[in-house]
């Protein structure tokens, strides 16, 4: 997988065109690397790709992988994909059609001088510190993905030690029918 | 009723129909060698695991049912990758069984241990590691299942060694729904609007072509294709990979299209106005430089493959079916197109001015190999099959043999695999033992795969050889002619070592050898006389000899080079 440059703006962790694919996946050793090697051996971008159980959680999983509609047409993306037989069931979500969160977790130093400034920016952003130690803390935020675009800026400014981003998971917009 | 995981294998390969297998043993696989023994299937002994792969993909071509090898772990594993990918190119339905180390040593670098459902993902239609012998059954119907259905492919099963020694409660799943394939849905509807589509835009062309690929012959259209071709008086091209698909007797067949295609095929395609496009895939050497092939046709894209769609070249409408389906809907639709009067009179004229040629046989040899191509097609019996190895022999094999009727034309397409030959025309004569099998070879894929006649010997297998022998790897030397400056780098193999025929003779097969044309006419002769064993002639033929005509690579179609004898006449 590429990794192209970082798209400035608000969506600097997601291309211009990106898409948004739920794949629901037979539960079974080896189907992630099925889904990596296809997009690597074909040459499409990933820019996330998040797994855990789905709703039936002993059969299958639900994979998240944001595309890149660049790097090729997503008809071929989601034909290719579809012939992977551990492959059940491919939902495209726009973005404008979804619901999309992200998880944030980074770990900043602290000191005298900073801490009010950095307690700010925490409050503005709704984020939460969730481990501490006399010369750091770790801060999470569970947003949408441009709000941590937009903390991961604002602790810039701070001496970041270490910064996790989950990519994002994302589900159809209540009342919107998804694209199949 | 209880059985090893091994006897419960070769049971479900019984299930399944399998009447022969191609492999070799090792240490992984023994387990299931022993139950073999009781089987009413026929194994046969390769020399080699390539040979396996690709005797099982020359006995799927050649009968249309799935080819089934069988080898053991780690180095037997990798050998069969080559057939593995070969077949994954070509779409050509393969069940491959590998042994593996026991479920506990895997992932510890064990002896003979290698990670082949890893190496095989990006190569198969879908791989299998078995975990429990119960699973066995499961896994064996659901192979078969894949390999055979949507557009086929090759499927490999990896049976760890402490599975197949396991006890299991004999079971074997009688329906699809229990073959636990949830995300495998073959099976399409035909959008009647793409159809009727298609419909309209084949009433609105004035110089339409069938472009028929080798999905055609995976669906079994043949006859389909002759009615919808002939009611609708559409000129026919066939692909490399779909040779036979229709009669190259027919007024209407324009012969082979792509990089060394018939002039009037390539010309054909690049004018028309609508490309009917039935199972095939746009092939770099069918399309040449995309932007410029067929820039004035709309596109109809017949495919079992939504992926193929608008993959290299956009379809004005994509009909998502098998072939034989969406012919007949285009039948019933009475799809017709304008009157093709002039379209025709056109393509006669390509035709006459650019058929296929090749310089004259000279009595004293060196011999033309195109001319030998077709002395022995003239003396073939009806229904001969054949088989090529990769290069100018393969080439001059599609252009010059008359191939009228699907299943006679075994070869490596999209991987373009040397040494393919000998090992396919083995497969094909064991699916189709009553028929006549020559392989077409060149030298230098001979020596790649020459072995397995050991194994024709040894097992019963009288195919015919006839190699091409022009001392040289004869298309790379080609390339290196044309493109650059006759700088001959590492392709010159010699005539004479090694001695086919001592060779031949020494793997218990008849050697022949011929460097004039009375010759020539002698040991084609004799091969025919012979039944028994396998043939091997040397044919020595003219190194200077190049295929045309040639589209160069990355050139547009528009720029095929066509025969030295006839390019005044551009």
């Amino acid at each position: 997988m590429n990794t192209p440059e970082p798209f400035a703006g608000d969506t600097r962790h997601t291309p211009v065109r990106h898409h948004i694919l739920s794949v629901l996946v037979e539960n079974k050793a080896g189907v992630l690397a099925r889904i990596a090697g296809l997009f690597a051996r074909r040459g499409f971008n990933i820019y996330s790709l998040a797994v855990a159980p789905s709703e039936s959680h002993a059969r299958f999983s639900r994979v998240t992988i944001v595309v890149d509609a660049e790097s090729a047409p997503l008809e071929q993306i989601m034909g290719q994909l579809d012939k992977l037989v551990n492959v059940v069931d491919i939902t495209d979500l726009a973005p404008r059609d979804a619901v999309e969160r992200e998880l944030l977790l980074a770990t900043i130093t602290t000191n005298v001088a900073n801490r009010t400034p950095l307690l700010d920016t925490l409050g503005n952003a709704g984020a939460a510190i969730v481990d501490v130690d006399p010369g750091a803390v770790t801060v999470m935020l569970a947003g949408t993905p441009a709000a941590c675009d937009e903390l991961e800026r604002a602790l810039e400014d701070f001496s970041e030690v270490e910064l996790h981003r989950t990519g994002r998971v994302a589900l159809p917009r209540l009342g919107q029918a998804a694209q199949d | 009723m209880q059985l090893t995981g091994a006897e419960a294998l070769i049971k479900s390969l019984e299930q399944q129909g399998v009447e022969t297998i191609f492999g070799l043993p090792g240490g992984a696989i023994l387990p299931v060698y022993d139950p073999l023994l009781d089987s009413s299937i026929r194994h046969i002994l390769v020399r080699h695991e390539q040979g396996a792969g690709h005797m099982a993909e020359g006995y799927a071509l050649a009968t249309g049912r799935p080819g089934v090898a069988m080898v053991t772990s780690g180095p037997g594993a990798t050998n069969i990758v080559t057939p593995i990918g070969n077949a994954h190119m070509d779409s050509t339905p393969l069940v491959v069984i590998t042994g593996q180390v026991a479920t506990s040593s895997i992932g510890t670098d064990a002896f003979q241990e290698c990670d082949i459902t890893g190496i095989t993902m990006g190569i198969t239609k879908h791989n299998f590691l078995v975990q429990t012998a119960q699973e066995l059954p499961r896994a064996v119907a659901a192979a078969f299942h894949l390999a055979t259905t949507g557009r086929p492919g090759p499927v490999l099963i990896d049976v760890p060694k402490d599975v197949s020694q396991s006890m299991m409660d004999w079971w074997y799943p009688s329906t699809v729904d229990e073959y636990d394939l949830p995300g495998y849905r073959p099976d399409v509807e035909l959008d009647e609007h793409a159809i009727a589509r298609a419909i309209a835009l084949i009433a609105d062309a004035e110089r339409p072509v069938l472009y028929v690929g080798g999905g055609t012959l995976k669906s079994h259209a043949a006859k389909e294709l002759l009615a919808f071709a002939e009611r609708t008086r559409m000129p026919v091209v066939t692909t490399l990979m779909a040779r036979g698909a229709f009669p190259d007797s027919h007024p209407q067949h324009l012969g082979m299209p792509g990089m060394h295609g018939v002039y009037a095929a390539v010309t054909a395609i690049q004018r028309s106005d609508l490309l009917i496009s039935l199972g095939a895939r746009f092939d770099d050497r069918v399309t040449g430089k995309v932007s410029a092939f067929a820039p004035e046709a709309k596109v109809i894209h017949v495919d079992i493959d939504r992926a193929e769609f608008n993959k290299i070249r956009a379809a004005d409408v994509s009909v998502q079916s098998n072939v034989v389906a969406a012919l007949r809907a285009l039948d019933a639709g009475d799809a017709t197109p304008k009157n093709l009067d002039a379209w025709w009179r056109e393509i006669r004229s390509w035709q006459e001015q650019y058929p296929l040629v090749y310089d004259a046989p000279v009595p004293d040899g060196p011999l033309r190999p195109q001319h030998v191509i077709e002395a022995i097609g003239r003396q073939a019996d009806a229904g001969t099959i054949v088989a090529a190895g990769v290069g100018q022999h393969q080439m001059w094999a599609a252009q010059h043999w008359k191939f009228e009727e699907p299943g006679t034309w075994i070869n490596s397409g999209g991987a373009g695999t040397m040494g393919f030959g000998v090992p396919a025309a083995i497969g094909a004569k064991v699916g189709r033992p009553e028929r006549t099998v020559w392989c077409i070879d060149g030298d230098g894929c001979f020596q790649m795969t020459a072995q397995e006649l050991v194994t024709a010997r040894s097992e019963g297998i009288p195919i015919k050889v006839a190699i091409l022998n022009n001392a040289y790897l004869g298309m790379v030397r080609q390339w290196q002619e044309m493109f650059y400056d006759e700088r001959y780098s590492e392709v010159y193999l010699s005539s004479d070592l090694p001695d086919y025929v001592k060779w031949a003779e020494a793997m218990g097969c008849v050697g022949l050898r011929a460097t004039n044309l009375k010759e020539m006419n002698d040991v084609i002769d004799e091969a025919n006389k012979i039944n028994d064993v396998p043939v091997v002639i040397d044919f020595r033929t003219d190194t200077s000899e190049k295929v045309f005509p040639m589209v160069a690579s990355g050139s547009s179609n528009d720029d095929i080079i066509v025969h030295p004898s006839q390019r005044g006449a551009r």
